[in-house]
């Protein structure tokens, strides 16, 4: 309705009072009718409408503004604060809530009225707006009154939840919404008057949980409970609390519940880390590491506790064979490695399953490993145990491809933990040779190279060379034997001849036996395969390995002929009873040249053994030089062939490898040293060692006295110098 | 220089023409110093003698020239002078170092065997370290690792008596460059004093 007339301030006041009156009238009553009257509603607006837009001297906008000011804070320290005040506990809170409540509903009609203002007044003076106004009141005459009381009342609320009881959800999340609030678009109000008790106090109920709980639940027990409280906390979060709040809730139920009594926990007796391993408590480990992994270096313990626990169990396998080997059982040793497998396996799926393959933990298993693989059992170091598994692996037959793969990926595995690779290498070869030169019918070649080429992809090429070389030559070696049967007119000496080569570099070293008085027929086989080398190869020199020959000798007896498989050693003095029945031991070795251990080694298999080819006078159990020998033509068998095994001679074979090695590891230290010195001209003696050190450590674990020991013999042979100022620091002589 | 060349030829071999051993111990006994006093090995390097037992006639000008000394009164007067000088530290070193090659007999020899090193070291550093020599002399004795000692080993031990108190050996750390010998002798000694 437009007016003519001027309005009075006073008279405009009066209107507006009357009206806000009205309002809390309404609010108060609290039907639902929040309803104002339409031509009230009218009113007010018009008169403020017009109040506004009078001209100078009746624009009355800025003691309008005023007015407002003095309206909203009337209302909240005379009608709202009270009311609140009085109560108290809950009461006080719905008091609270219900009074903020009204608020907003009377600040919003009153925007209505004072719409005028708020969309020209105010952005011209740049004031203010109505609703900052209105919610600073608030603040300054009712928040900063109770927020002290109403904060313990929901804190005491929220312990409450904790113990178990229902509270009222909804009104502790509109309560908190007045201390957000009363930030006037900050979080600082609800943080520094709210959040940071509720942390406090929520430290010390944990605190007093955690202590009761470390000393009446098992493990498991108390890590079903600590997730549970976590669950219940994030629930809070969602359901009334603001949303900042989560993370250092989080942290705080973490840091008491699981941070603080970690050792404790992990370690309990019955039912820790190391109990739940043992009894293979999946989901146990699994919560534990759920509950561990966001922590940070929270999965540290639980790393160090498997650890542990998996060492422990390595070392009582250790120990065990260890025990056994003193009292002279060798079983234990031997399927020690396969024992130690399964327990690697074992522990694995609890790495990939319950730790969710996460590296610490692959690492650990790593750690434990090697500590214990590396320990020595009954004389054997570990180098050697794996070596003569892998024997015994290979040497069996009807093993599928795919179970030979998965035993030897184990395999390859232990090789990684253990410290002397080399060793490894030496003793695999040793029996590689063994393998392939005398039980050639029992290899397995795809099973050999599968071995191979597993250990070349994690030790590198270089690792493996002479181990495929030596499988290589068998393959050239039987394509040309077809080459040289293929060449040959007669057969030399009337021998059906088969030669194999080495590559001298390949293989381990053997002891010649060139000396020996080969038979005429046998002499004209080498001859006949010497000129025919000689034709497809240059410049190469030939050693003979009489020792490692077989022969297939037809053994003339008077029941009935047999074939006997032989040594050629044997085969040799065997022969020379084709020219006369009886022989000397002193006519025998004259004859043939062979050493007195080797001869006694032969004629034993011969005389005192399974197979009685040569009668021996005196017919006693051992060799002596006056033995005279004679071929038994009695000797027969049911068989039409047999194998007349000799054993081989007692050389100390760990001893050799242990020797080469530890010759191959100077010269490797040596080299090393050259190499880092060259580079770096001046270096002081302890980084020298640390550099030699780990440039080794893929192959083996340099001693250090070693390593100070090359370094002398090196200054000795000028390649270093001590530096004339300090010596403790060297210089490359070039 | 005629009076050098006459007291030379007084001990030397007419027909090498030089002081051998039957010369040099009569020397020391006109001297009046013990043969195996450490004042004649100071002289030899006085003289940069090269050859144990031998002086030549080049060495023999050179040693008394230096020492300003051409008869046998002012060559025995010029030993305790010479002796001063060379326990000076910027020489002793030097005239560590010389002891040992002096003890060198064979063209490629490098290393000098134990019996003859433990008397060099009672000569050369008995007077001013009796305790380590002793010690260290007895150690070479019983061990069985080394048979000879090198010159770095021989200079080790000098530098371990300079700058290792003893017998506490606290400063010693066999992580540092001492020679393997040295480390053997420090757990030695230490597993004797425990």
């Amino acid at each position: 309705m437009y007016r003519e007339t001027i309005i009075d301030f006073e008279q405009g006041c009066k209107c507006l009072e009357a009206g806000v009156s009205e309002l809390k009238r309404i609010l108060e009553e609290e039907t639902s009718e929040t309803r104002i009257d339409p031509k009230q509603y009218l009113e007010l607006y018009t008169t403020i409408y017009n109040m506004c837009i009078q001209k100078h001297p009746h624009d009355h906008s800025q003691r309008l503004y005023n007015k407002y000011h003095d309206i909203v804070e009337h209302y909240a320290k005379k009608t709202v604060l009270p009311c609140v005040q009085q109560k108290h506990d809950e009461y006080l809170l719905r008091e609270l809530s219900r009074r903020w409540d009204h608020y907003k509903v009377f600040v919003n009609w009153l925007s209505h009225f004072f719409n005028y203002l708020e969309r020209f007044f105010i952005p011209q003076r740049n004031y203010p707006s109505l609703l900052e106004v209105a919610m600073k009141s608030f603040r300054d005459r009712v928040y900063l009154e109770v927020q002290v009381n109403a904060k313990d009342v929901v804190i005491a609320l929220i312990d409450k939840e904790r113990e178990g009881a229902q509270i009222d959800r909804e009104l502790v999340k509109n309560v908190l919404n007045v201390f957000v609030q009363s930030g006037m678009g900050t979080i600082e109000k609800y943080k520094e008057d709210f959040e940071m008790f509720l942390l406090e106090d929520t430290e010390s109920y944990y605190a007093r949980k955690a202590s009761r709980w470390i000393q009446e639940c098992s493990c498991p027990e108390y890590m079903i409970k600590s997730e549970e409280s976590l669950r219940k906390e994030k629930e809070r979060v969602i359901h009334y609390l603001h949303s900042s709040t989560e993370c250092k809730l989080v942290e705080i139920v973490e840091k008491e519940l699981l941070v603080s009594v970690a050792k404790h926990l992990l370690e309990k007796e019955h039912s820790g880390c190391s109990a739940l391993l043992r009894d293979d408590k999946v989901d146990d480990l699994s919560r534990m590491y759920r509950l561990y992994h966001p922590i940070p270096k929270g999965l540290e313990p639980v790393a160090d506790a498997f650890r542990i626990h998996v060492a422990r169990e390595g070392n009582a396998l250790i120990k065990q064979a260890q025990d056994a080997a003193a009292n002279g059982s060798l079983v234990e040793a031997q399927v020690l490695v396969g024992k130690i497998i399964d327990l690697h396996e074992k522990y694995m799926v609890y790495v990939l399953d319950c730790f969710k393959n996460h590296t610490f933990f692959h690492k650990a298993l790593k750690e434990a490993f090697k500590v214990f693989c590396n320990k020595k059992v009954g004389g054997s170091s570990s180098a050697e145990l794996l070596a003569n598994f892998c024997d015994s692996l290979l040497k069996k037959s009807g093993k599928s491809d795919e179970a030979i793969e998965a035993t030897v990926d184990n395999v390859v595995k232990l090789l990684d933990y253990i410290s002397d690779n080399d060793l490894f290498a030496e003793f695999y070869r040793k029996k590689l040779a063994r393998r392939l030169l005398f039980d050639h019918h029992k290899v397995n070649k795809e099973h050999e190279t599968i071995m191979i080429t597993k250990i070349k992809r994690q030790q590198g090429g270089q690792y493996t060379s002479k181990m495929e070389g030596m499988v290589t030559d068998m393959q050239l070696a039987k394509e040309f034997q077809k080459g040289f049967k293929g060449s040959l007119t007669a057969k030399p000496g009337g021998i059906d001849l088969a030669v194999t080569v080495l590559n001298t570099g390949f293989w381990p070293s053997y002891k010649t036996s060139t000396d020996l008085n080969l038979p005429r027929e046998m002499v004209e086989c080498v001859e006949a395969f010497k000129s025919y080398y000689g034709t497809k190869t240059n410049q190469r020199k030939l050693r003979w390995l009489y020792s490692h020959g077989t022969c297939h000798v037809i053994g003339s007896f008077d029941p009935k002929p047999i074939e006997l498989v032989l040594s050629t050693y044997q085969a040799v003095v065997l022969c020379l009873f084709n020219n006369t029945e009886r022989l000397t031991y002193q006519e025998i070795i004259e004859q043939l040249n062979l050493s007195h251990e080797d001869l006694v080694r032969v004629l034993l298999s011969l005389s005192c053994a399974k197979y009685r080819i040569l009668n021996k006078e005196p017919a006693s159990k051992s060799i002596s030089t006056t033995d005279v020998f004679e071929f038994n033509s009695k000797f027969t068998s049911t068989m039409r062939r047999i194998k007349v095994s000799i054993p081989p001679p007692p050389i100390d074979e760990r001893k050799k490898v242990v020797e080469d090695v530890d010759q191959d590891r100077r010269y490797a230290i040596d080299a090393c040293i050259v190499r880092i010195m060259k580079s770096r001209k001046v270096l002081p003696h302890q980084q020298l060692v640390s550099q030699c050190v780990e440039q080794l450590s893929r192959m083996f674990k340099p001693d250090i006295k070693m390593i100070k020991k090359r370094i002398e013999d090196l200054i000795t042979r000028d390649y270093l110098e001590r530096d004339a100022k300090n010596h403790h620091i060297f210089n490359y002589v070039a | 220089m005629d009076r050098i060349d006459h007291l030379f030829n007084q001990y030397a071999n007419t027909s090498s023409n030089l002081i051998d051993p039957e010369g040099i111990e009569e020397l020391c006994s006109n001297l009046e110093v013990p043969h195996t006093d450490i004042r004649i090995l100071m002289l030899a390097w006085k003289m940069k003698a090269e050859k144990q037992g031998y002086f030549t006639q080049e060495e023999w000008r050179r040693g008394l020239k230096a020492l300003r000394a051409d008869t046998l009164s002012k060559l025995k007067k010029a030993l305790p002078e010479l002796e001063k000088e060379v326990r000076r530290q910027s020489n002793f070193a030097d005239f560590y170092a010389y002891a040992f090659r002096y003890c060198l007999t064979e063209e490629k020899q490098k290393s000098i065997d134990i019996e003859t090193i433990c008397q060099l070291l009672d000569i050369v550093m008995g007077s001013t370290f009796r305790a380590q020599v002793d010690y260290f002399v007895e150690y070479l004795k019983i061990q069985n690792d080394y048979k000879v000692i090198n010159m770095d080993q021989w200079m080790g031990f000098y530098r371990f008596c300079n700058e290792i108190s003893f017998p506490e050996m606290t400063e010693y750390n066999p992580e540092l460059a001492w020679p393997l010998v040295l480390d053997s002798f420090v757990e030695w000694i230490s597993e004797k004093q425990a």
